[in-house]
């Protein structure tokens, strides 16, 4: 059984249509399909020509940019995570924040559900997701087919949007606001790495060609085939 | 009278949710071959699993809202409660009308506004419209884009509690609608997941 690779569905709409190998998206046009390249970026995007999706998002260097900006996340991911992103003080009386106390206290008022969600959505999932992006793309850097690789992108992929580190920097902003009025209120070392968390994170995703890692994991039966042939 | 386009299943194929690898249709429900993931078609009942997570998101919706999210201690005053509309009402009356309008947006009009735009398009879908199903897909990728920040006032409460405890001074705990807001936005967010606007393009290959 062979696979087809060269032609992909489009995911909103399932229309057919070709799947440019990533040597051909360096060109400026690509035939029926709609290439958009912004001029002040090598990043280029092709959208399905009858709904709009997007199909496929590349960058040159894709792999080696994703996996710079992927280590660059791990690091600024445990700075914001160790380190307390607000102190309140009122009264001679300081209280610091960082994101683990917060989750903490939820649980202990009787609130372990609302503390749940925080937790896989801010602390355990944007981690899940680099480390298991790391171990994706160094897997294909290094030419080499590690265990499981393919089944967990497909389950990183899935998870993904459930990763809201960039929605808990707006809520910092938004409580440093709401206390202003009440007490004398500190930004934390953290803070600002959260603030450069959510950049690199935005670039890592906007870097990651799915492609790329799908067309380096071939699918099982033509591996098996192509063995069984002399 | 024009062709209808070609797509995977008039062509007599599946394409992989996840890494769109392009399956015969004898493969469906069978793991794909590359990635693992279970090969449909269609994702699965997706009308019917959308209608109840939308139907939960509109009972959820009244707690959410009226309930009380955070609950105020201070040494001057009696124990004060706040919903979600009562912390938009005051940012505007002190004069930080940005952060109300933020709160607004996120924590009351796109939860319901998602609810309402997947009501609109599967209600489109089971009455059978051939309207516009550009606009249609382009109105779920809003949907299904906008709903995270949602999560924002969550994270708000879950800030406020922990750093809010000044002893006798000050305290903040967080109240029961929080715990039906966070329900709240993961059931719209799941909802918004399991719709698959290929229906809407199918209706309309339908009908050619």
């Amino acid at each position: 059984m062979t696979h087809i690779t060269s032609i992909i569905a489009c995911h909103d709409c399932d229309l057919l249509q070709k799947n440019p190998p990533p040597s051909a998206l360096c060109l400026p046009s690509l035939g029926s399909h709609t290439v958009t390249s912004a001029r002040w970026t090598t990043a280029v995007v092709i959208e399905c020509p009858r709904c709009g999706a997007i199909l496929r998002r590349t960058q040159k260097n894709s792999l080696d940019r994703t996996i710079a900006w992927l280590i660059a996340g791990l690091i600024l991911y445990f700075v914001a995570v160790s380190f307390p992103f607000l102190a309140l003080q009122s009264h001679g009386i300081a209280n610091e924040t960082a994101l683990i106390s917060g989750i903490i206290i939820l649980y202990k008022h009787k609130m372990a559900s609302m503390a749940a969600v925080v937790l896989a959505t801010c602390l355990i999932l944007p981690l899940y997701t680099m480390i298991s992006l790391l171990y994706i793309l160094l897997s294909i850097k290094l030419n080499r087919y590690l265990p499981g690789v393919s089944r967990l992108f497909a389950w990183t992929l899935r998870l993904r949007p459930w990763g809201m580190m960039e929605v808990y920097l707006l809520a910092i902003l938004i409580s440093m606001v709401k206390l202003t009025k009440l007490a004398r209120i500190i930004p934390g070392p953290a803070l600002y790495s959260f603030i450069a968390l959510t950049f690199v994170l935005a670039a890592a995703s906007i870097s990651l060609d799915n492609h790329v890692a799908w067309d380096f994991f071939k699918p099982r039966q033509v591996l098996t085939s192509a063995k069984g042939k002399p | 009278m024009t062709t209808p386009p070609l797509t995977a299943r008039t062509a007599g194929l599946i394409s992989c949710p996840r890494c769109h690898l392009l399956n015969p249709v004898a493969a469906e429900s069978t793991p794909c071959p590359r990635c693992g993931t279970e090969l449909l078609s269609r994702k699965a009942n997706s009308l019917t699993r959308c209608w109840a997570l939308v139907i939960a998101s509109f009972i959820l919706y009244l707690p959410a809202n009226l309930l009380p999210i955070t609950i105020t201690t201070t040494i001057a005053h009696p124990p004060h409660c706040d919903t979600i509309m009562s912390g938009v009402i005051y940012f505007f009356q002190t004069g930080s009308w940005h952060i109300a309008l933020i709160i607004f947006v996120a924590s009351i009009f796109v939860p319901l506004m998602k609810m309402v735009f997947l009501t609109f398009l599967l209600l489109s879908l089971q009455l059978g419209w051939r309207w516009r199903p550009l606009e249609r897909t382009r109105l779920y990728r809003i949907t299904e884009m906008v709903g995270r920040w949602s999560m924002v006032d969550v994270y708000v409460v879950t800030i406020l509690v922990s750093l809010v405890k000044l002893g006798s001074w000050a305290n903040i705990d967080a109240g029961p609608g929080a715990i039906y807001f966070s329900a709240l936005v993961i059931m719209t967010m799941m909802a918004a997941e399991s719709f698959d606007p290929r229906l809407i393009w199918d209706q309309m290959e339908e009908c050619q």
